[in-house]
């Protein structure tokens, strides 16, 4: 294990009331590689991802993220739009957020809108046209004609994204949040209601996102098949706390996790597993 | 007999259908009518009230809705089902589309022609500028409501403030209309922050009661504030604005002097008219430049999913905030102007009646359509005067044309959303896809 870790989530507690959603929990994200969290429903997985992406204030914790160049941030002290604008951490959601009346490339525009604020001069360079913003919106039509090549969509470019067809509406929300140039991205469960030819081109793409662009990503998956083939790192949690980490081969073997998963207590699963093989 | 029993016996249970249906339109109407018609009260010679009853003429309004519900009925069924094959041919559709596209040049083209046509017509050339003034305000709350997806009640206030900066300016400093016009525009732009700062934390209707309550505080303040707006009195002698320090009148330095033609009073009215067309056409190629701009898409982006917006990094407040700004700036625009051509300004012309009427001509042409606002504003406007002639049933009738207009387009005149960028081809965008916002 080397020590280089993007994100790490330091006694992260959050309750709504008297509910703990999160107790204690602690894990890293290591740089340039992908972590899955997983875990039975109603584990607590969003709500760790809301508070790493600044939608809650957690109860108590601490969550750092350290960029590539050593500029350590911390994230529970920022709100939302300045993790995303100063951490450069984006998100997909569980439920797509994709902005359905606006077309493909529209919604890649608006991942870039920070960048392209700047190149408009706040609006003003951009109202009288000048050349310097006329270039800057090009390269940015440019960044977002690559990200609709690279998940295949190019040809819908001017199609409603309200339009596209489920899968699709996936791939674009994970183009968009890439439109921003993140450091870590964070994808809620990318893989919900895809089909297994679609989860498979979904595991290309993640492989190729960390490949090429070196982006850290933190992902939540309930798709084993996804999880086991692209992780490197999983953290298992059940009712908010942490029960496991390690490489899918490690985490796969664990009867805790099972136990987890299948809803019983550690000797009935050690005995389904042993039934099985 | 019939050659087709299918439909025969789908024809026959539709009588009892239709029957039923009548009778009970009948029922409700003799409900509501018995006392509207069937009695009639009156206070007699010493106060006291009398009454008499009309049960011919209730029997024959109901009558009149029963046979009426039945004919509404069958012309229905002789209508056919709606929702088979388009009736409209494919040729005639594309023609359709075609002539969609030359709408708005021919309009500007007609627009720019009107004081050429119609030059010794007062009525239309004023009715014309009142137009205009409506489409300018329905283009700047296009921006907040149609774009931004915010609903604002209070849009008046902007226009109130725009006018009375300009009017308080021109009559107590004695500055021309070209200064104020810009300073009535920012000052309006910044009561429009002012606002947002506490009310952007709020979404839909709460955001639209507190607009509307800024509304009248306003116009509160306005009526209130005796020694600085004249109160209820107005402010008065809001001078005229001049051509580049010529002012317009029969004086001999007058515009008509110089140049050595005969003075008419239209000159002031046709000169006015290309100001409020030229602010007009400045609001729209801005808005237009705008929505192309990261700020207008972010505004749009906004109006679609404020969580996936922040997720982005996006400012939402700031945006909210900028929108608010520039939907307020141009209704200051538009207030100056309005002082400017009145000469007389008060409380009174900035009632909530004014933030309805701009709300509802921005919703009825589509929100986030420049042309549909400028065809809704000419609708609204334009068409509340056609009905002039029947005296107190214009509002009945006007009513009934809006909520048929919003059975037939829900989603107001022009129903779709053009893109801001496209690749290959520039597609409208279904207004089922596209959001109306909620705060």
């Amino acid at each position: 294990m080397s020590g280089d870790h993007i994100l790490s989530v330091d006694r992260l507690s959050m309750r709504f009331g008297g509910i703990v959603a999160v107790n204690d929990l602690s894990f890293n994200a290591e740089r340039r590689k992908i972590t899955a969290l997983i875990g039975p429903n109603g584990a607590g997985k969003t709500t760790v991802f809301n508070c790493i992406t600044g939608f809650y204030k957690p109860t108590s914790g601490a969550i750092g993220l350290t960029h590539d160049d050593g500029h350590a941030i911390r994230l529970e002290r920022l709100n939302d739009f300045r993790i995303a604008k100063l951490a450069k951490v984006a998100r997909t959601f569980q439920n797509i957020r994709l902005f359905p009346g606006m077309t493909a490339l529209e919604n890649l525009m608006v991942a870039q809108h920070n960048a392209l604020m700047r190149a408009s001069g706040l609006t003003f360079l951009g109202l009288i046209g000048a050349p310097s913003w006329r270039t800057a919106e090009q390269a940015a039509i440019d960044l977002a004609t690559t990200w609709l090549d690279r998940i295949g969509l190019l040809d819908r470019a001017d199609d409603a994204a309200g339009n596209l067809p489920y899968g699709d509406q996936r791939r674009l929300e994970i183009a968009r949040a890439m439109c921003t140039e993140p450091a870590l991205l964070c994808l809620d469960e990318p893989a919900a209601g895809l089909n297994a030819r679609e989860s498979a081109a979904l595991s290309e793409l993640l492989l190729s996102i960390r490949a090429d662009q070196g982006t850290s990503i933190l992902l939540i998956e309930h798709d084993m098949s996804v999880v086991m083939e692209i992780s490197d790192h999983v953290v298992v949690m059940d009712h908010g706390v942490k029960i496991a980490e390690g490489t899918p081969k490690h985490i796969r073997d664990d009867p805790k996790v099972i136990a987890a998963y299948l809803g019983t207590d550690e000797e009935e699963a050690i005995a389904v597993m042993e039934s099985g093989t | 007999m019939s050659a087709n029993p299918a439909a025969q016996t789908s024809r026959a249970p539709s009588a009892a259908f239709i029957l039923k249906k009548s009778l009970i339109s009948a029922l409700v109407a003799l409900v509501l009518f018995s006392l509207m018609i069937g009695v009639r009260t009156e206070a007699g010679p010493d106060g006291q009230l009398t009454y008499w009853t009309r049960f011919g003429d209730l029997a024959v309004m109901v009558a009149a809705v029963f046979g009426g519900s039945i004919l509404i009925e069958l012309f229905r069924q002789w209508w056919g089902p709606v929702d088979t094959a388009r009736v409209v041919p494919a040729p005639v559709q594309n023609a359709l589309a075609f002539g969609g596209r030359l709408v708005a040049p021919v309009l500007l083209v007609f627009t720019f022609l009107v004081p050429v046509l119609f030059y010794n017509e007062r009525y239309i050339l004023d009715l014309a500028i009142l137009v205009l003034t409506y489409v300018m305000l329905g283009w700047g709350l296009n921006v907040v409501v149609g774009l931004a997806g915010l609903l604002d009640l209070g849009y008046v206030a902007f226009y109130a403030v725009g006018a009375y900066s300009y009017a308080l300016l021109a009559t107590n400093f004695g500055l021309s209309f070209w200064i104020c016009l810009p300073l009535a525009g920012i000052l309006a732009a910044f009561w429009g922050v002012l606002l947002g700062f506490p009310v952007l934390r709020l979404r839909g209707d709460y955001l639209a009661i507190v607009t509307l309550a800024f509304g009248e505080i306003i116009r509160l303040v306005l009526i209130n504030w005796q020694s600085l707006t004249g109160g209820p009195n107005g402010v008065t002698g809001i001078p005229r604005p001049t051509l580049f320090g010529i002012p317009l009148t029969p004086a001999d330095d007058g515009l008509a002097a110089m140049l050595g033609i005969e003075f008419s009073p239209t000159h002031r009215i046709v000169f006015l008219f290309y100001i409020i067309l030229a602010l007009a056409l400045l609001t729209n190629w801005v808005t237009i430049r705008l929505r192309r701009l990261p700020i207008g898409r972010a505004w749009e982006a906004l109006r679609e999913d404020e969580v996936a917006c922040r997720a982005l990094g996006i400012n939402t407040t700031t945006t909210k905030l900028t929108a608010f700004a520039t939907g307020a700036m141009f209704g200051g625009l538009a207030g100056a102007f309005f002082a400017t051509r009145q000469g007389f300004i008060s409380p009174e012309s900035f009632t909530f009646h004014e933030s309805a009427l701009v709300l509802a001509i921005v919703v009825l042409g589509g929100m986030g359509s420049q042309l549909g606002v400028a065809l809704a504003a000419l609708a609204m406007i334009g068409g509340f005067e056609l009905f002039r002639g029947l005296d107190q049933y214009r509002m009945l009738v006007f009513g009934m044309a809006m909520v048929l207009l919003m059975i037939w387009r829900p989603r107001g005149l022009i129903g779709h959303r053009a893109p801001t960028v496209f690749l290959q081809r520039k597609e409208a965008i279904s207004s089922d896809l596209v959001k109306e916002g909620h705060g």
